[in-house]
């Protein structure tokens, strides 16, 4: 069986489905880290983390922020199930540099009334948006 | 006989009264066109968390997650019900059917109940009957996001797993068509069999099914979907319902707005009755004065 040439790549979050189409290269967010799927890559089921995803077709590459979820790769598709994403033009700079801020502020002055858990997966999401969006502003 | 003032004054009252559920139908049908739509977003993200759970349940034993164990029903297991209702009201039998959908449940049901409220009017309803209240949520259609629906789910998840309920139903009102709306009742807690299995694609012959790498493992994924599953399941009845609603608000102000042109047409009618009735009698007055003199 011949390898196939490209990927289709569908992603898909709770309220929306926000990309679908063929693309060359994927690179996704794994728990155990980043990794890359090409074409003919072996069928994979992975859980997903926070992080920046990004795909390219051709010579332009499209960044995402997203955080939690599911991929399921098979030779010649990649689905993924998102809890949330959002593509880089969509995100608000200003608005997650002050949720960077507001979550750092948390963290540093420990207290009860605080959730550590849910401050520290606020600051990783401010964190992969602003990111994402700067990547996507230079090109790579 | 009322007064040709008064008559006048009513028909103004009801043309007021009509303009405000005609705006009112015009609203709820741009907001229905946008809850179809959002339900047509939700439904590839469905799909394909089904089809991933079928796909991963084939490959461990499901009987061991907390989340698929049906437990034995006795005398005092009790159950939860999740009704979901709109906030708001002006939507003709929208939220009666939902509640009288979970009150015939519960009735119908040996084991006593508890009630998880979605939206106001349930609340309103249920609030001041006996009933034990589990949890509220109210104020989230204005704003529906994935977020409420986790929240209710891990609410119920976690009532299921720390053994205070022993099975969680789900009543909502589903979107069928613009002019029909059905109250169902679902289970959502266990999760069952079927569920997880429907997704699964049959094995085309010649075949094989291929066999995945998973990553971390096929158990780990297993337990983080099936939560997820849940919230998913949870979001599309209230999507459902959201649509619904309008959908039932629409057709009860088209009522409204037909029935209140009927009102003006014979009010005017009667209030030109009237003015001929006060014309007549004037001219009778004028005649028969002019013929005593």
């Amino acid at each position: 069986m011949a390898l196939p040439t490209t990927l289709h790549l569908h992603i898909a979050s709770s309220d929306r489905s926000l990309v679908d189409e063929t693309v060359d290269e994927v690179q996704i967010p794994g728990v155990q880290g980043y990794f890359g799927v090409l074409p003919g890559h072996t069928p994979l089921l992975a859980q997903l983390s926070v992080g920046d995803l990004w795909y390219r077709q051709g010579s332009e590459t499209h960044h995402l922020a997203m955080a939690y979820g599911f991929a399921e790769v098979q030779p010649d598709r990649v689905t993924i199930l998102a809890e949330t994403a959002e593509s880089a033009d969509e995100i608000d700079e200003a608005r997650a540099e002050a949720a960077k801020r507001r979550a750092e502020e948390r963290l540093r002055i420990p207290n009860a009334d605080i959730d550590i858990d849910r401050a520290s997966v606020a600051l990783k999401k401010a964190i992969v948006r602003i990111q994402v969006s700067q990547r996507a502003r230079a090109g790579v | 006989m009322p007064s040709l003032i008064d008559l006048r004054r009513r028909v103004r009252a009801v043309k007021n009264t009509q303009q405000i559920t005609k705006a009112m139908k015009m609203v709820a049908a741009s907001k229905l066109r946008r809850a179809q739509e959002r339900i047509m977003n939700a439904r590839p993200y469905a799909v394909q968390m089904q089809r991933v759970l079928s796909n991963v349940a084939g490959r461990v034993d499901p009987s061991i997650h907390p989340l698929l164990t049906e437990r034995p029903l006795g005398p005092d297991s009790k159950t939860l019900v999740i009704v979901v209702t709109a906030d708001k009201g002006l939507c003709g039998s929208f939220n009666t059917n939902a509640i009288k959908g979970a009150t015939s449940y519960v009735a119908g049901n040996s084991q006593p109940c508890t009630l998880g409220l979605v939206g106001r009017k349930g609340r309103e309803y249920f609030a001041r009957r006996d009933y034990a209240v589990a949890f509220e949520q109210v104020n989230i259609f204005h704003r529906l996001q994935g977020d409420d629906a986790r929240v209710i789910a891990k609410l119920a998840i976690d009532a299921f797993t720390n053994g205070e309920v022993d099975r969680v139903m789900l009543v909502y009102n589903e979107f069928k068509s613009v002019i029909s709306q059905r109250v169902v009742v679902d289970q959502l807690l266990p999760i069952s069999r079927e569920d997880v299995d429907a997704g699964a694609t049959a094995p085309v012959d010649g075949e094989p099914q291929v066999d995945y790498l998973y990553e971390p493992s096929p158990e780990a994924i297993f337990h983080a979907l099936l939560p997820r599953f849940v919230a998913v399941q949870i979001y599309r009845a209230l999507l459902e319902s959201n649509a619904a609603f309008f959908a039932a608000q629409m057709t009860a102000m088209d009522t409204a707005v037909k029935n209140s042109s009927e009102m003006i047409a014979s009010l005017t009618l009667y209030m030109n009755k009237v003015r001929q009735a006060a014309i007549t009698r004037e001219i009778i007055e004028v005649v028969s004065g002019a013929e005593a003199l």
